[in-house]
């Protein structure tokens, strides 16, 4: 394998990470309540800008990142309880549509809150590169990768062997017969989105010393996690995974062996090409019909 | 007798005060808030500054200064629809504003209808070539930027070099200027790669560079935080060759995100980012010191040379007034064209009839990152 190929598979795990991060967020709300929530990207920035600005105020760095995840939760939270609860009789799009506008007044609020700087966080474990096969690799983009990872097995464990998770599913699946089961849809929706918060934020922590974070970091990365969500088959956990890493390597290959200036046309037209064939995506199997 | 004096004098002082009432409106929009936020921030708080300053000194032709700005929130339709207010509802004499390109270009058309003088804060060449009989600017452009750094590269003997920038309207424009005067210097660009606005890693690219030929410099485009994650993905591939970055991060605030791996990066700046450590025979010295405690003590946070071009403007509007002795807006916009050796923040500025921004090569200096700040090249 030559360092060229090595240094753009490395990036494109590096980027994929980022996104599956971002896009197992959109998944969990999703299986919820079907509905794609598009502030998913502004609870990436709060946890970064968050925990800049706690840092900054004089807190070591793990219970700075701990209160900011424990912020967004609660944003999360009070989102779901004021903004899409009292709509719950509403369509999806309707939904989708308050998410939009949430995700508006979160930005403006992080503007005013915080600033309109761009702001960084020193890497958890240095910024010597680490050398793997001629190519090389930031530290932090291991501790990404490795969060991660940690994250996909806790949610796996979280939907198939808790009570909660599982009710979570079996609202996904169907939401009336879980509600006749005595399962309370209020408070599965109050968790999906204090977890997919708390996630999304976490993810804004992790990646702020690679990416940066800013009052509008969430806009982009909330696109890219939706498409890699897509991708991989909105819903499903591994499946966000699978769909950030493709989009990523996507993109880092795209962008060494034809052109940087179309590489993100070239990760879209693929996507376009798998939604084709697999309408589901990647692994989204679970295509249940709603009748 | 005495008496008579006196009510003589204080007749005729209430009266100039009552004439003096109607203050001079100096109109503005800006981006302070949206994706231009930094620039127009800064611009805006600056305006401000110096609005009250002057009022404070007694204004300008014994008249009080009050400033009418919107935020345009980096939207060419609305920088439009603010300006066309400004002209027809506000009446304002001078309109100091514009903090995009594209901002700037969509009022064009409405100042040169309406005959008012506009002094745009905007980068792109294209605002003063050619030259509109009513529109000035006070940033150095992208081209200027470029020659910069070409005219350095070959000072340390590299005629090879690859390009590098993100793909919004500054970076385009610049890259666009870079590919077209870097034969005049001698340079040639062997690689020219892009990123996207959102992107998070340039590995990919940068590796690409580090791949072709007989790449002596890698010259990088853009603002924001591309060019940061450019630098530290730079270190991070270890690419030995200088990197060269734009105007574009002419702040504090890139050091900060790019960390240790801004050790060595050149860029061409303002003096204003080197105030303190200009030798004291610069004559620019005292007017960028004084601008920038101003600011620094007024707002709490480091000055940028952004904020510096608000300055500017307002100074040349003010300074153009004064020596037309009125704010007749033909003789404001003759007296602009005919301002010489004005000392501003971006450097000496030389109108003429040709030249609507009036700065020259020696405006910029070569700035060099060392030990996390600013230092200049000798």
């Amino acid at each position: 394998m030559s360092a060229e190929l090595a240094q753009y598979l490395l990036s494109g795990l590096t980027v994929g990470a980022i996104y599956a991060l971002v896009a197992l967020g959109f998944s969990i709300i999703y299986n919820a309540s079907h509905v794609i929530n598009f502030a998913q990207g502004e609870f990436v920035m709060i946890g970064g800008m968050a925990t800049v600005s706690l840092l900054g105020a004089g807190l070591p760095l793990a219970p700075a990142a701990l209160a900011a995840v424990a912020l967004a939760a609660l944003i999360g939270l009070l989102l779901a309880r004021f903004a899409v609860q009292p709509a719950r009789g509403a369509s999806v799009v309707t939904l989708i549509i308050i998410t939009i506008g949430a995700s508006i007044l979160l930005r403006g609020l992080a503007s005013l809150v915080w600033d309109k700087r761009i702001h960084a966080l020193p890497a958890f474990s240095g910024e010597a590169p680490i050398a793997v096969a001629g190519a090389t690799l930031a530290p932090q983009s291991l501790w990404v990768i490795g969060v991660a990872a940690l994250i996909v097995g806790g949610l796996w464990g979280f939907f198939n062997r808790t009570l909660t998770g599982k009710a979570i599913l079996a609202v996904s699946h169907n939401r009336l017969a879980a509600q006749l089961m005595g399962i309370s849809v209020r408070r599965v929706l109050l968790v999906s989105f204090a977890l997919s918060a708390a996630l999304g934020a976490l993810a804004g922590i992790l990646i702020a010393p690679i990416t940066f974070t800013s009052w509008d970091v969430g806009v982009m990365l909330g696109l890219k996690g939706f498409a890699a969500a897509i991708l991989g088959g909105m819903g499903s956990g591994p499946g966000a995974v699978v769909g950030g890493l493709t989009l990523g390597l996507l993109e880092s290959l795209g962008a060494g062996y034809v052109s940087s200036a179309y590489k993100d046309a070239i990760a879209f037209i693929v996507m376009l090409v798998v939604l084709m064939l697999m309408p589901g995506g990647l692994l989204g199997g679970r295509a249940a019909e709603r009748v | 007798m005495k008496l008579q004096t006196w009510l003589a004098a204080g007749l005729l002082a209430v009266a100039t005060a009552a004439h003096a009432q109607a203050p001079i409106r100096i109109g503005a929009f800006l981006s302070v808030t949206g994706p231009a936020a930094f620039l127009g921030d800064p611009e805006q708080k600056t305006l401000e500054l110096y609005v009250e300053r002057l009022n404070a000194a007694g204004g300008v032709l014994g008249r009080k200064l009050e400033l009418v700005a919107y935020d345009s929130g980096g939207d060419a339709e609305k920088a439009r629809t603010f300006a066309k207010r400004l002209i027809e509802q506000d009446k304002v004499d001078v309109i100091v504003g514009g903090s995009t390109t594209g901002e700037t270009m969509a009022v064009v058309p409405l100042v040169e209808a309406a005959g008012l003088p506009f002094i745009s804060l905007a980068g792109a060449v294209v605002i003063v070539e050619p030259v509109k009989k009513w529109v000035f600017k006070t940033p150095h452009t992208d081209r200027m930027a470029c020659d910069k750094i070409f005219v350095d590269m070959k000072a340390r003997g590299i005629s090879k070099a690859a390009l590098i920038s993100g793909s919004g309207g500054f970076d385009k424009s610049m890259r666009g200027q870079c590919l077209g005067v870097a034969k005049n210097h001698g340079i040639d660009i062997v690689a020219d790669e892009t990123y996207g606005a959102g992107d998070t890693d340039m590995t990919a690219q940068l590796t690409k560079i580090k791949n072709a030929a007989g790449v002596q410099a890698v010259l990088n485009a853009g603002f924001g935080q591309g060019p940061a994650i450019v630098t530290k993905n730079y270190k991070q591939l270890g690419i030995g060759v200088p990197l060269y970055q734009s105007h574009g991060v002419a702040s504090k605030q890139y050091i900060q995100l790019a960390g240790d791996a801004a050790e060595g990066v050149r860029l061409p700046a303002a003096a204003l980012l080197v105030a303190e450590s200009l030798p004291d025979s610069d004559a620019q010295k005292p007017v960028v010191v004084s601008y920038k405690q101003a600011y620094e003590a007024r707002f709490k946070q480091d000055v940028s040379t952004f904020g510096g071009h608000a300055y500017d403007g307002l100074m040349l509007a003010v300074e153009a007034m004064k020596k037309a002795g009125s704010t007749d807006k033909a003789k404001v916009r003759d007296a602009l064209e005919q301002v010489r050796g004005y000392m501003g923040t971006a450097g000496v500025v030389n109108m003429s009839a040709q030249d609507h921004m009036g700065l020259d090569l020696s405006a910029f200096r070569m700035l060099e990152v060392r030990k996390g700040d600013w230092a200049l090249v000798k």
